[in-house]
């Protein structure tokens, strides 16, 4: 490892410096406005750090990590998404009484793990970059001592993820018996034929759950709703957005090959991608809760991405990245208007409390409107660009079955995002006051992804200009 | 730029009229009359500055660069065909605005602004002649009218709008996967990416694919037009929907579906519409008949006009399968006179909503010794529905039924039926609603200067269109002739059958 490479982490090291600053900077002072300005400073710097590094890349620093423009790309949306996160929990913590300056901190780490997830080429850091990311949710999870579904979300969360990774560690001891590396690239030999199937599959198997579980596809979706409903509305976002991208760009690079070369992978998938978009927007339809319908249709969602995963071609690793980004955007949204609604005593998460929002706080009904209208793909949003992208290249690689489901889904799934647009657009039986008000920091961060929802929706061409050049790095 | 200002100006209209919705209850109406009045003025402008040589067809086109990665371009196009539903919609966008003067009290800005964009979006639509552009435009006029039926509707207005909702934006997505495999197999035939209209309709594709797709792009028409059995939908949106919701439902989003089978399932995939001409014209004969079956026996007036627009789209769909010139001048003056007659009954049974606050057939009758003006101006259109000879919709029912006559005997004799049912439901409805005794002693006001404006234009249009087509027929034909002669070509082709 040389200059360069030390160089080349800067992003990663960045990250790692801010989460030791944020901790010596509560232990000084403990301030809420101090940890959030040290938090942004050192999320806004990392995020600069990765324009410098673009000349520098693609490098392999050591055995674990690759940083190339792929990964680079990753890296830039989930350090914006979770700078996002962090000016949201500012508003919505802010009107809490306990101390909140530690979930900066988490937030700071988790975002490290999820950095490390997608520079990784390795099952050592691929488990590093896991683990950290999990063990900070476990806090973010049930930050609130006092509010019992905040406990149970966290505990459901840890034993669930601590089983998940057991699977998960099992599964990468099966393919190193087998292959003698711990490479990602061990996975390719699925093809060449000369490794023993007997091991590698079922190792590829287990992997596949561990990854499953942090996606929260069908079946390892069960902790999904719960935790959704149970964690603050903010780390809720963050799960949803930051943590399963990170996933995601992981999955690409681990499994790609895998499921063009192997006809039991593809399968395994493609059963995962069905099973998830049936049973997320399925079960999403009799909620009434609206934080557990963003969890079920995220559900449904990864579903999608799973189609446009296992149509494996270069237009397909775009189609992912942009849904990606779409969702994320989207996603970050609606559970911004979620948390920025919410009262300390509890979260906004009743359907009820919609009711008429749009003659109360148009501008945030609006808001929330274009997002869920953006999560159901409708023309002019950017969600409806990214599933046109999905559709594209599934369509490109002839998997119509997939395509079909993913259209009929869907079509269930408008259901239930309409029905909130409709109690957002519906007459109050009594005018209520409404005493939430809107920092300028949510309303910044809340303006500027509704402008790219709608922005990217109509003129998607920059970002998929950015994400062509992305994708002509990974090979 | 001219048919982007025509887009622009009605967004920007529906935007003002939300903000000055804030201040006064009638600005938003007055902006919203003036924007479409500009569109009106900016398309006689197009109509004046039109070239008129005969190899063109395109009185005026935008071609723009939009999405250059896939091959998308912003690419809007007018010829006749596009013209003359422009000038439909600029018609009935102005009868929706004073339709609803009165009847809307409640949330006036966001109910202009709704009205604006829904309207962009269908003269999007029929603008477009880039296919993603298209599906852009035929999903996003969903959402406004969504919203007209769920916020301002009558009962039940929440099932109506959802399912409206949902039928439409189902067939919409498998026109959107046929579109998609329209454009890959263009590229693998080409090696060219690209969702233009003019480009695609030269692909060749093999049997089983054109049949296909075709397919995905009639459910996605079949759902708007309506053809029974997709036409579920129809009469809980139109009966739901405030009466300028439902006049713009009946009056052009019904229309889209068949501009949609004109310009694109006919043109692009000619052998495939040929090999499912019988099934179309069967599915056209049990729309006609059933729509007016379904009519004779309601009791709601609302919903009685609804299914009356089953059945008269069924000519429509008759029409354009049987692609003769004869039957294709009949189904764009089916399209346009059902607009104005349709249009007119809904603007009156909203009327009648209004005033009474009911649209039972049961609680009504002998409403003429109250609301004579009222009640002889419903005659009126009642008997250009049912097909008065001397009023427009004659004359596309019959051209319809002279051009169907050409390719199946039978078929005509059965959607001659259709006609005389048309009698029995627009009579019954005269002598249960307006004559007999006034039971129920109503006393109420008779036709407004308001009401009286929109029932002399309309009136005027359809006996212009009743007397005297052949202006409409001239501007349709050069679009026609391309049309056909597309078509041709495309059939003669050699090596595009296997």
């Amino acid at each position: 490892m040389n200059a360069i490479d030390a160089l080349a982490l800067l992003p990663l090291v960045l990250l790692a410096k801010t989460a030791v600053l944020v901790m010596l900077g509560i232990a000084v002072k403990r301030s809420h406005k101090l940890t959030l300005g040290l938090t942004l400073t050192g999320l806004a710097a990392s995020f600069l750090s990765i324009f410098a590094v673009a000349r520098l890349v693609p490098r392999q620093v050591t055995l674990l990590l690759l940083i190339d423009r792929y990964a680079l790309f990753y890296l830039g949306l989930i350090i914006a998404s979770a700078a996002a996160v962090a000016v949201l929990s500012s508003q919505y913590f802010g009107k809490h009484d306990g101390q909140c300056e530690e979930l900066y901190l988490l937030l700071v780490l988790a975002t490290l793990g999820c950095g490390v997830l997608v520079t990784s080429v390795h099952f050592a850091s691929f488990l590093l970059g896991l683990e950290i990311l999990s063990v900070s949710l476990y806090g973010m999870v049930a930050y609130f001592k006092g509010r019992g579904q905040g406990l149970e979300a966290g505990i459901k969360y840890l034993i669930l993820a601590s089983a998940s990774a057991a699977f998960l560690l099992f599964g990468l001891a099966l393919i190193y018996a087998d292959t003698g590396s711990m490479a990602f690239s061990s996975v390719a030999n699925l093809s060449v034929g000369k490794a023993n199937l007997a091991l590698l599959l079922p190792g590829i198997a287990l992997t596949v759950t561990g990854i499953g579980f942090k996606l929260g596809v069908v079946p390892f979706h069960l902790w999904t709703p719960d935790v959704y409903q149970g964690a603050p509305a903010p780390v809720s976002a963050f799960i949803a957005t930051t943590s399963k991208t990170a996933v995601v760009a992981l999955l690409l690079r681990y499994l790609e090959a895998g499921t063009q070369q192997s006809k039991a992978v593809f399968l395994l998938f493609a059963v995962i991608a069905v099973a998830s978009m049936c049973a997320g927007n399925l079960l999403a339809l009799r909620q009434n809760n609206v934080k557990r319908v963003l969890a079920y249709s995220s559900i449904a969602h990864f579903g999608y991405i799973l189609v446009g995963f296992l149509a494996a071609s270069t237009m397909a690793t775009g189609a992912v990245a942009f849904y990606l980004v779409a969702y994320t955007v989207t996603l970050l949204t609606a559970f911004g208007i979620v948390s920025v609604l919410s009262t300390s005593e509890a979260d906004a998460a009743d359907l009820e409390d919609y009711r008429g929002l749009f003659w109360r706080r148009p501008v945030l009904a609006s808001v929330f409107a274009a997002a869920l209208l953006s999560l159901a793909g409708i023309p002019a949003t950017i969600g409806f660009v990214g599933k046109f992208y999905i559709l594209a290249s599934g369509a490109n690689a002839a998997v119509w079955p997939l395509i079909l489901v993913l259209v009929l889904t869907s079509v269930i799934g408008l259901f239930y995002y309409l029905r909130i647009v409709v109690t957002l657009f519906s007459t109050l039986p009594e005018p209520q006051s409404s005493t939430q008000k809107l920092e300028w920091g949510s309303a910044f961060v809340l303006g500027g992804l509704a402008l790219l929802l709608i922005w990217l929706g109509v003129y998607p061409a920059p970002l998929l200009n950015l994400i062509r050049a992305t994708i002509s790095g990974l090979n | 730029m001219i048919l982007i200002l025509l887009i622009g100006i009605l967004l920007l209209g529906g935007i003002l009229a939300a903000i000055s919705g804030r201040w006064s209850s009638n600005l938003p109406r007055w902006i919203s009359l003036a924007a479409i009045a500009v569109d009106l003025v900016l398309s006689g402008r197009i109509w004046a500055a039109r070239s008129l040589s005969a190899s063109n067809a395109w009185y005026h086109e935008v071609d723009w660069n939009w999405v250059p990665n896939f091959g998308i371009h912003f690419h809007l196009a007018v010829d006749g065909l596009s013209f003359l539903m422009l000038i439909l919609t600029f018609f009935l966008g102005i009868v929706a605005v004073l339709c609803s003067w009165t009847e809307i009290r409640d949330k006036i800005g966001f109910f202009h602004f709704n009205l604006m964009w829904v309207l962009a979006g269908i003269v999007s639509v029929f603008l477009a002649m880039d296919l993603f552009l298209f599906y852009f435009a035929w999903e996003l006029m969903l959402v406004p009218m969504y919203f007209l039926i769920v916020i301002w509707g009558h009962e039940r207005r929440v099932y109506a709008g959802t399912k409206f909702f949902l039928f439409t934006q189902c067939s919409g997505l498998l026109m959107l996967i046929a579109i998609l495999a329209l454009y890959f197999l263009h590229h693998q035939a080409t090696g060219v990416y690209t969702f233009e209209y003019s480009e695609l309709l030269g692909t060749t594709l093999s049997r089983g694919a054109e049949l296909a797709i075709m397919l995905g792009f009639f459910v996605a028409f079949a759902v708007k037009l309506p053809v029974v059995p997709l036409h579920t939908w129809l009469p809980d949106a139109h009966t739901e929907a405030p009466t300028a919701g439902s006049v713009i439902l009946a009056g052009l989003l019904l229309k889209t579906g068949g501009y949609g089978l004109l310009r694109f399932v006919i043109p692009l995939f000619p052998h495939a519409a040929h090999e499912f001409t019988a099934v179309a014209l069967a599915l056209a004969v049990i729309g006609i008949i059933y729509g007016a079956v379904m009519a004779y026996s309601q009791t709601d007036l609302k919903r009685l006009v609804a299914y009356t627009s089953v059945s008269h789209l069924g000519f429509v769909l008759l029409g354009i399968f049987s692609w003769n010139p004869l039957a294709l001048q009949g189904a764009i003056m089916t399209m346009i006179c059902h607009g104005l007659s349709t249009g007119a009954l809904f603007v009156l049974v909203g009327g009648l909503q209004e005033r009474m606050h009911t649209r039972d057939l049961d609680r009504m009758g002998g409403l003429w010794t109250v609301m004579p003006r009222l009640s002889a101006s419903a005659l009126f259109f009642c008997l250009a529905s049912l097909g008065l000879p001397g009023l427009g919709d004659f004359v596309g029912e019959f051209l319809v039924l002279l051009g169907s006559y050409k390719v199946s005997v039978a078929l005509t004799l059965f959607a001659t039926f259709g006609i005389l049912a048309s009698t029995f439901y627009a009579l019954r409805m005269m002598q249960r609603a307006f004559f007999g005794p006034n039971t129920n002693s109503w006393r109420l006001p008779d036709v407004t200067p308001r009401e009286g404006l929109i029932i002399t234009a309309m009136v005027l249009g359809l006996l212009w269109l009743g007397f005297h087509p052949q202006p409409v027929l001239n501007t349709f034909a050069p679009a026609m002739h391309n049309l056909q002669h597309e078509v041709q070509m495309r059939a003669a082709a050699p090596g595009s059958q296997p």
